[in-house]
């Protein structure tokens, strides 16, 4: 079954400008999505249209078969959102901020009071649910509003940059709150800046820009794609000239690193055998970017045109 | 049908329990002022200038003021509650939590006006506690009473939720109580009777919505009033009705917070 279905979906500001233009999208029940682009690419338009925020243009919206023009309360029950921004009463505790979002979906106080406490349990702030939001770090709000979009047990959880500005451990943690969140069954949707992020947790992705779906596909067939991957290696010893490999390019960035491409079918052993009987030794070894990051502006950079209303 | 009703009261329980929760945390905010204010009216009205003034239509002066500064705080506070506390949503964009949730736009509306009601509410009885320990209390029509305080409540709370849809900043939720709401009911028969007045001014006062409140309110308490109250409460009931009707359709469009 599609959790989300949006064809043709338009959005024209007030201003003039075209924020969408005739988007389709197909996300499985189930997925981890992925949905990438620049700023202003048109992914938090699309994300407000289909948290009911932003109101279309032209097309339609279905979430779990609830149409967003003909039953939005159906769809929106099935939908937990966390946005960019904080965007809770900042002078409210968090134990009530999470009780009182149940209670706008229904849910029974006595419920709602259970689920914040596992939510809290769950995100680690159980130790600060009679504390003001304001009070809270970054981070911890952050996971506030992941435990807020939890409390009605929604079937598509969609994050809006959901570790922006969070450590590595936090974010870490997150990730892998959030996998086990799906391998559970909820669908979710991704936005982020990290792409490091979605390629790790995310199994299909869309990647939009000036207001089209530029690509839309399988993570795995999506990487690929990639011709080549450049790796740096860690010299151990001090090493003045690049060496002459068999099949590789290589190129000296320092007396101690080595950078070199390697096509997505060559294999490493030949090249480390190379690399041995020229006595050069290997400390570590690392991509220069993350492969995601080099389709993603390889693909950006194939799509000139602004669309403007 | 049945779960989807049953859903739609839990939240407008979880709305009015927020806004009840709001304005009592922040009660030297919003519940002691109105009470200092209207000590502060009984002290210099009622007792130093009251007491050359006499009566008016048969009652000491302080008592016949009393109904009108008893309407004065439901007003303000009615009114400042929701203004105050939707345009903080708004600010704080904390308004995305009900947005995003299935409840209806009648359940927000309903949600923010009985929160205002109950500061109302909370008001008047905190305001006529202070008056017994001035006057003797006459009740004439308690009914009468508790009708026109919820009545005026809920005209001024939706009254301020429209006020805080279209404001853009705190500026546009001072503008309307300090030009518009401190006039008319300065104007409106708190303090003396429209028949001490002109008959062009009298007629100009019959315009005043607060004055057909305050003389509601009057005629519940001393059975009198310089308007009929059948008149005076079929206006508030057709204000009530067509400001909720507006409040729904802005709400219901997303005026100032949907784009």
């Amino acid at each position: 079954m599609a959790a989300v279905s949006i064809k043709q979906l338009t959005k024209v500001y007030a201003n003039g400008f075209q924020a969408l233009a005739g988007v389709d999208l197909q996300i499985q029940e189930g997925d981890f999505f992925a949905l990438l682009g620049p700023n202003g690419a048109g992914k938090s338009t699309l994300i407000g249209i289909l948290s009911t925020l932003v109101n279309k243009s032209a097309g339609q919206v279905e979430v779990f078969g609830h149409d967003l023009d003909t039953d939005p309360a159906g769809l929106k029950r099935c939908l937990g959102v966390v946005p960019q921004e904080f965007n809770f009463s900042v002078f409210e505790h968090c134990f009530d901020i999470l009780v009182t979002q149940a209670g706008y979906y229904g849910v029974k106080a006595s419920i709602a009071k259970e689920r914040a406490e596992e939510c809290l349990i769950q995100l680690g702030l159980w130790d600060k649910r009679d504390t003001a939001a304001r009070m809270l770090s970054g981070g911890m709000k952050r996971r506030l509003m992941i435990a807020r979009a939890l409390m009605h047990q929604p079937r598509l959880l969609i994050l809006d940059e959901p570790t922006a500005g969070v450590d590595i451990e936090l974010r870490r943690s997150t990730w892998d709150f959030l996998a086990e969140l799906n391998r559970k069954g909820t669908t979710i949707i991704l936005t982020t800046h990290y792409l490091e992020e979605a390629e790790h947790l995310c199994r299909h992705l869309a990647i939009i820009n000036h207001g089209h779906i530029v690509r839309n596909a399988s993570m795995k067939s999506l990487l690929k794609e990639l011709p080549a991957e450049t790796l740096i290696l860690d010299l151990k010893k001090l090493c003045t000239q690049a060496p002459v490999l068999s099949g590789y390019t290589a190129h000296l960035v320092d007396e101690h690193s080595l950078e070199i491409q390697i096509g997505t079918q060559q294999g490493l052993t030949d090249l480390f055998a190379q690399l041995a009987r020229l006595g050069i030794e290997v400390l570590g070894v690392r991509s220069r970017t993350n492969r995601l990051e080099a389709l993603f502006v390889s693909l950006l950079e194939q799509q000139p045109t602004e669309v403007q209303a | 049908m049945k779960t989807a009703f049953y859903a739609n009261l839990v939240a407008l329980k979880t709305i009015v329990r927020r806004e009840v929760r709001r304005f009592v945390r922040i009660w030297p905010q919003t519940l002691l002022p109105a009470c200092i204010t209207t000590l502060l009216y009984f002290l210099i009205f009622g007792q130093l200038i009251g007491s050359r003034i006499g009566e008016m239509d048969g009652f000491p002066y302080l008592t016949y003021i009393v109904p009108g500064l008893i309407m004065m705080s439901v007003i303000t506070n009615a009114y400042g509650n929701v203004v105050s506390s939707f345009f903080s949503t708004k600010f704080h964009r904390s308004i995305e939590e009900l947005l995003v949730s299935p409840v209806s736009p009648h359940v927000i509306i309903s949600g923010f006006v009985l929160g205002g009601i109950c500061r109302g509410l909370c008001v008047a009885v905190l305001v006529s506690g202070l008056s017994i320990l001035f006057i003797d209390w006459p009740l004439h029509h308690p009914g009468v009473m508790l009708l026109v305080v919820l009545l005026v409540a809920a005209i001024f709370s939706l009254g301020g939720f429209i006020n805080a849809v279209f404001a853009r900043n705190f500026d546009d939720i001072s503008i309307v109580p300090t030009f518009i709401l401190t006039p008319l009911t300065y104007l409106g028969g708190v303090f003396y009777s429209i028949h001490l007045l002109p008959s062009f001014w009298q007629g100009v006062s019959l315009v005043n919505p607060i004055l057909h409140m305050v003389n509601a309110f009057r005629y519940g308490m001393l059975g009198i009033s310089d308007i009929h109250i059948g008149i005076a409460i079929g206006f508030m009931t057709l204000v009530s009705i067509a400001l909720y009707v507006w409040a729904y359709f802005l709400l219901k469009e997303g005026r100032g917070i949907r784009h």
